[in-house]
């Protein structure tokens, strides 16, 4: 089994060394191949299963509430500007 | 000493909170270099809510069977302002703004919480060997893996570095560890904890759940975490029992089904014979053992790992470098920033379940690996209700081994991956199951996983608790 590890990578946005392109390549290959047994069972009109327990939708009452505390989560940020994050330039 | 145990000394004024937190606080200095069961331990604040504790019990007011009593968190769950790393280089230096459900309800209770345990990476693991600071030792024999991931909780509590402890349990991460370090872990049934401060690893998947020294503790812990918390969508609102009144009773015409497919191939001898004594007790115990098979549990594994990997791709995309975390400061722009970032902060094991994830939910895979998983998963759980319309429990060992040596499998993704194959189906079938003590193999503990019907944590339970009345091997202590 071959798999673009390079294309994987990108649409995770994970840098990689080449060691671990390498690396991850056999393993992930080692793992798909075991997990290829799964087209041993006959899944043909089988629902699938995204949750053990039947989930839907959950309101709340609409009633105002305090907001959690802006400085405290703005505390955690590895760069900020005033009340906003700052990142690294995105365009040209 | 247990929690039901410490808690009538409390009350009786016989002992302060104060005196016991000090005790554990000095036993840690002692065992934790060999042990290495904490990330951060909080000694300050940990006084503090003792000196509280103390308070309420002397004025008995807010008094519960937790007031005073030492418990370690897994570093997974939010604690306000105390460090929260899950073992990750890229929350070392996080500080979350919020506690989690479970650990505002721990307060509340005026629990002590003492520090934060080790894990696996984003609890990525079974050996605790994929933390980015140290790695945990198996109070039992220091060169054995504790499990994992949730292996800093069930190290402590089973070194007596923390009375109960915290874990969650993604595919086993509670039971595997309890096996592997002599204790008791129970994860309940999907949506029966809220985990609100949980931090995600596959949402379909994760619960928390207590690890003790026994069954009434485990009661006692449950009796706190459960119930319906409306900031966790998932979590139901059916009523909870107070499960310490419902573990007597005995086990007499309760319907038990061994599981014939994990008492097979891969499972080692010596585990196997435990479990077929503690089957041949239920039955000396009142109890009708039957054979069931579910011969979709060998499927569960493959299934497991296309799931949970294909969710944590998901769950961790938030850990961009831009609002908390690590972030590299170097990068002169914002894509080349999130490359940069999550390579130096992420371990080896959380890389190789993203690209995994990203992989089965991929164009062009999505159907052949995700979509085929689920239906599997489907299959899986049509199995476990066909055995629960013949059986009230069902019995298997917890592990197929019992610990294996420090680095033993950390070159081999896929056989650390099997070293889950009796815990994972149960997860992907939503059920509450626990393990619990029941032998010895080379001087290491063996586990018996308990499982039940969802939401019946209750019988469980009682069979746990009828099981650990009639047997010795909870009296045990490591001697590290």
């Amino acid at each position: 089994m071959q798999i673009d590890v390079e294309h994987v990578a990108r649409l995770a946005r994970l840098g990689l060394s080449d060691e671990e392109k390498k690396l991850f390549g056999e393993q992930l290959a080692a793992i798909l191949t075991y997990a290829d047994n799964l087209k041993k069972l006959n899944t043909d009109g089988v629902p699938p299963t995204t949750h053990a327990i039947p989930l839907k939708n959950v309101y709340r009452a609409d009633k105002a509430a305090p907001s959690p505390d802006l400085p405290a989560i703005m505390a955690g940020a590895p760069d900020k500007a005033d009340r906003m994050f700052r990142v690294p330039r995105i365009i040209e | 000493m247990t929690a039901h145990e410490l808690a009538a000394r409390l009350a009786g004024r016989k002992l302060s909170s104060a005196e016991l937190t000090r005790s554990f606080f000095e036993r840690i200095k002692k065992l934790e270099e060999r042990v290495k069961a904490f990330v951060t331990l909080d000694e300050t604040g940990a006084l503090a809510q003792a000196a509280e504790a103390d308070r309420r019990l002397k004025s008995k007011e807010h008094v519960t069977p937790l007031t005073g009593i030492p418990i370690a968190v897994k570093d997974n769950m939010c604690t306000k302002g105390l460090r929260t790393t899950c073992s990750s280089k890229i929350l070392t230096d996080y500080h979350p703004p919020y506690d989690a459900t479970v650990v505002a309800r721990l307060k509340a209770a005026g629990a002590v919480i003492i520090g934060k345990t080790n894990l696996d990476e984003f609890a990525m693991g079974s050996s605790t060997e994929n933390s980015a600071f140290q790695i945990t030792h198996n109070p039992w024999n220091l060169a054995a893996v504790p499990g994992g991931s949730s292996g800093g909780s069930a190290a402590a509590v089973a070194a007596g570095e923390a009375v109960i402890a915290l874990g969650s349990d993604t595919g086993g991460s509670i039971r595997q560890p309890a096996a592997f370090c002599g204790v008791v872990g129970l994860k309940p049934t999907y949506g029966r904890v809220s985990r609100y401060g949980l931090v995600a690893f596959a949402s379909s998947l994760d619960q928390i759940g207590p690890i003790t020294r026994d069954v009434t503790d485990c009661a006692l812990l449950l009796n706190l975490l459960a119930g319906h918390d409306p900031l966790d969508t998932t979590s139901v609102e059916a009523p909870v029992p107070d499960y310490r009144r419902v573990l007597a009773g005995g086990i007499k015409k309760l319907k038990v089904g061994l599981i014939s497919d994990l008492m097979g191939n891969g499972i080692d001898r010596e585990v196997k014979a435990a479990v077929k004594k503690a089957a041949d007790l239920f039955a000396r115990l009142g109890a009708e053992v039957i054979e069931v098979s579910l011969p979709t549990l060998e499927y569960a594994v493959a299934t497991y790992y296309l799931i949970a990997p294909a969710e944590a791709s998901s769950n961790l995309a938030r850990y961009d470098g831009v609002k908390f975390g690590y972030r590299n400061k170097e990068a002169k722009d914002l894509i080349s920033m999130y490359y940069s970032t999550r390579r130096e902060g992420f371990g080896a094991e959380v890389k190789r379940r993203i690209m995994l994830g990203t992989y089965a939910l991929s164009a062009g895979y999505y159907d052949a690996y995700y979509l085929k998983a689920l239906k599997v998963r489907t299959l899986i759980k049509r199995d476990f209700d066909r055995a629960f319309d013949r059986c009230d429990a069902l019995l298997s060992p917890a592990a197929p081994t019992v610990a294996f040596k420090t680095g033993e499998k950390t070159d081999d993704p896929l056989s650390m991956y099997l070293s889950d194959i009796a815990t994972i189906p149960v997860n992907l079938a939503g059920l509450p199951a626990l393990s619990l003590p029941c032998g010895f193999s080379r001087g290491l503990p063996i586990g018996l996983q308990i499982i039940g019907r969802a939401f019946d944590e209750e019988t469980i339970l009682r069979a746990a608790f009828t099981y650990e009345q009639n047997t010795e091997w909870h009296k045990a202590q490591a001697n590290v």
